[in-house]
């Protein structure tokens, strides 16, 4: 808008100019609406700057690699948790359904239980992640249940599963397949220690990246989120939809387990009690809108990666880690309500 | 413009595009459809009005696979056709609008034309990598738009919660005017909008017709009717009250037949068509309906 159609023309056009006119903060909230994780990115290279400033030992190589190493299991976990979060739903069993197929590919490869070769127990973990996603996705569309309240079930289902068949018991270190400690490998980048994990990690986040935003499956999982009566009267099949999001979920939810096993050296019962809430925490400070229809898969990378920044922060400047959950507590509440306020924008 | 009386030889040898014969739907004990008839005529608007319960969205839904008919035949051009979904009517060129403004609103303009009929890129991209034509998809929505005459939607990448009420209405129909090739149905297109807003989607509709293509127009809206309809079906008590002309009935008596104070007899009526169509060519098969990535 220019200054000089007011001075040519008075009445409408005066009207018009102040239409058209934005403040600061409105241009701030129409950018911030197109680029959703504008704002967690932002957040993430001052929370690095700040601890970069006040521990010395904050911005090394070998921190950042130990990072991403802390990034690995929730940021692969948060990646089916932001597919269900973007149709407008919510999984509280992603958690269990991980450490329930980590039992599973521990298990069915160690010489006292089925001593399967261990690619084909990893393989069947991944299915049996499939099913358990399948079996949230058929629960909610066919009972038309809230996803929060079967999850909610499916959540308690799991975790006794995963009891009731590990007896309690750890799979140590030693006990494991070679292929199932594969993702835990480092590979050292001069000072910078990647593990495969972070790459598979990686690799998953640019092809849910890719498919979500180039594939005709990715429009419709954003539509159903959406509007899921608008996607139903264009002809999409909203329950097939959910049905395939729940299960792709629950495949990735096995592929973190695997990161898990990975990650810790070993499978216990009694691993990734709030897995589930930190995969949310990550997904939401992402900018991923928990209304469904909104967000980006980079933005719950950038969000895991705040989380882990923070925690490595503290704990090298010396305060007390009580400081982490405080911050990340005030990050959800500004993220939901920034989502809120972005919502509100008109170009 | 042609007029009907140099072109009757012309009109009577017309088939109608969509024909209902002897309709009849109930639910449970309510009788929402006894014994209805109807016909859309190649070319021309038909607009449906009538009290509340009168059955005007009931028959509608019988012709569009919203509802299966307890009795009676449905025909396009003059075939018999069953349809059980929508998704059967939408494939056959039959496409609707709907009063509630059904497009999603994080997504832009062209994801939304496109929405559940995305076209794909050639090749490999295509086949194996699944990835869209985004572009090539925004440059159809784009030529649509302008061979609809909308003027003031430029940029297809544009989410269309940005819009206004009559710029998202302009879209749902720019959607349905894209794939329908045969009839386009608008149900209460305009009661969620203001005047200005209004008065575009009425545009659309007389572009549409202008194009050749038939429409119908369910409205509660008298005016608008008489503004843009060539034949007016008066729906009464589940069936046709009456079939009458813009030029031949006044605003007060299409009330009055709505409401069943006026009789209209039969011979009065204008149970044919009155319009030439235009022909049918250019942008309205452009081929958006060709091939779409299912």
């Amino acid at each position: 808008m220019s200054e000089t159609t007011t001075a040519t023309s008075a009445g409408y056009d005066a009207a018009e100019e102040f239409l058209g006119r934005q403040s600061g903060l409105q241009r701030l909230q129409t950018v911030l609406h197109g680029y959703p994780w504008l704002s967690p990115a932002s957040v993430l290279i001052l929370a690095t700057v700040i601890f970069a400033l006040v521990a010395p030992n904050f911005a090394t190589l070998g921190n950042f690699g130990t990072i991403t190493q802390q990034t690995a299991v929730i940021g692969t976990l948060a990646i089916g948790q932001t597919l269900i979060i973007l149709t407008a739903g919510i999984d509280l069993s992603c958690g269990a359904i991980m450490v329930f197929t980590s039992m599973v590919m521990a298990k069915t490869a160690m010489e006292s239980g089925m001593n399967l070769p261990g690619g084909l127990a990893l393989l069947l973990g991944l299915l049996v992640g499939g099913l358990a996603g399948l079996v949230n996705g058929l629960l909610i569309t066919r009972l038309s249940l809230p996803p929060f309240i079967v999850t909610l079930g499916t959540l308690g289902i799991f975790t006794s599963l995963t009891l009731l068949y590990a007896t309690g018991r750890t799979v140590r270190s030693r006990e494991l397949a070679p292929v199932l400690k594969w993702l835990g490998k480092g590979l050292d980048l001069g000072g910078f220690t990647i593990t495969t994990g972070v790459l598979v990690m990686i690799a998953l986040y640019a092809v849910l990246a890719y498919v979500l935003r180039y594939t005709a499956w990715g429009t419709h999982v954003y539509a159903v989120g959406d509007d899921p009566d608008a996607a139903r009267l264009a002809g999409i099949q909203v329950s097939r939809v959910l049905v395939s999001v729940y299960t792709v979920a629950g495949l990735i939810f096995a592929v973190a387990s695997w990161v898990l096993i990975g990650r810790v050296g070993a499978a216990s019962p009694n691993s990734g009690i709030d897995a589930n809430l930190d995969s949310i925490t990550a997904v939401v400070i992402g900018g991923t809108s928990l209304f469904g229809g909104r967000g980006r898969v980079v933005g719950t990378l950038i969000g895991a990666l705040i989380v882990s920044v923070v925690e490595s922060g503290l704990s090298i400047a010396g305060l007390d880690q009580a400081y982490k959950r405080l911050a990340i507590g005030v990050l959800i509440i500004v993220a939901v309500a920034a989502d809120q306020w972005i919502r509100r924008a008109r170009a | 413009m042609s007029t009907p009386t140099d072109t009757s030889s012309a009109l009577s040898r017309l088939t109608p595009v969509l024909e209902g014969i002897g309709l009849v739907k109930t639910y449970g004990r309510v009788v929402a459809l006894d014994g209805a008839d109807f016909a859309l005529y190649p070319g021309e608007v038909l607009a449906v009005i009538g009290d509340n319960g009168a059955g005007k969205s009931s028959m509608i839904k019988a012709m569009s696979g919203a509802e299966i008919p307890d009795q009676g035949t449905v025909r396009m051009d003059g075939q018999e056709v069953n349809f059980t979904r929508p998704s059967e009517a939408r494939a056959a060129g039959i496409e609707t609008v709907y009063q509630s403004l059904a497009v999603a609103p994080a997504l832009d303009i062209a994801s939304n034309m496109f929405l559940g009929r995305e076209e794909r890129k050639p090749g490999l991209l295509g086949s194996v990598f699944r990835m869209l034509d985004g572009s090539g998809m925004r440059n159809k929505a784009k030529e649509q738009m302008t061979s609809l005459g909308i003027g003031t939607l430029q940029n297809m990448g544009q989410a269309v919660e940005t819009l206004s009420g009559g710029q998202r209405q302009a879209v749902s129909v720019a959607r349905a005017a894209a794939f329908g090739h045969k009839v386009i149905i608008l149900d209460e297109p305009t009661a969620a909008l203001g005047v200005r807003e209004s008065a575009q989607v009425l545009q659309l509709i007389k572009n549409l017709r202008d194009k050749g293509m038939p429409v119908i127009l369910i409205s509660h809206n008298m005016p608008q009717v008489f503004e843009v309809a060539d034949r007016i079906h008066v729906q009464r008590l589940g069936r046709r009250g009456a079939v009458i002309t813009p030029q031949s009935v006044s605003i007060t008596d299409v009330v009055a037949i709505m409401t069943g104070a006026l009789q209209v007899p039969i011979e009065e009526q204008t149970l044919g068509p009155v319009r030439v169509p235009a022909t049918q060519e250019g942008p309205i098969k452009s081929g958006l309906e060709e091939a779409s990535a299912g």
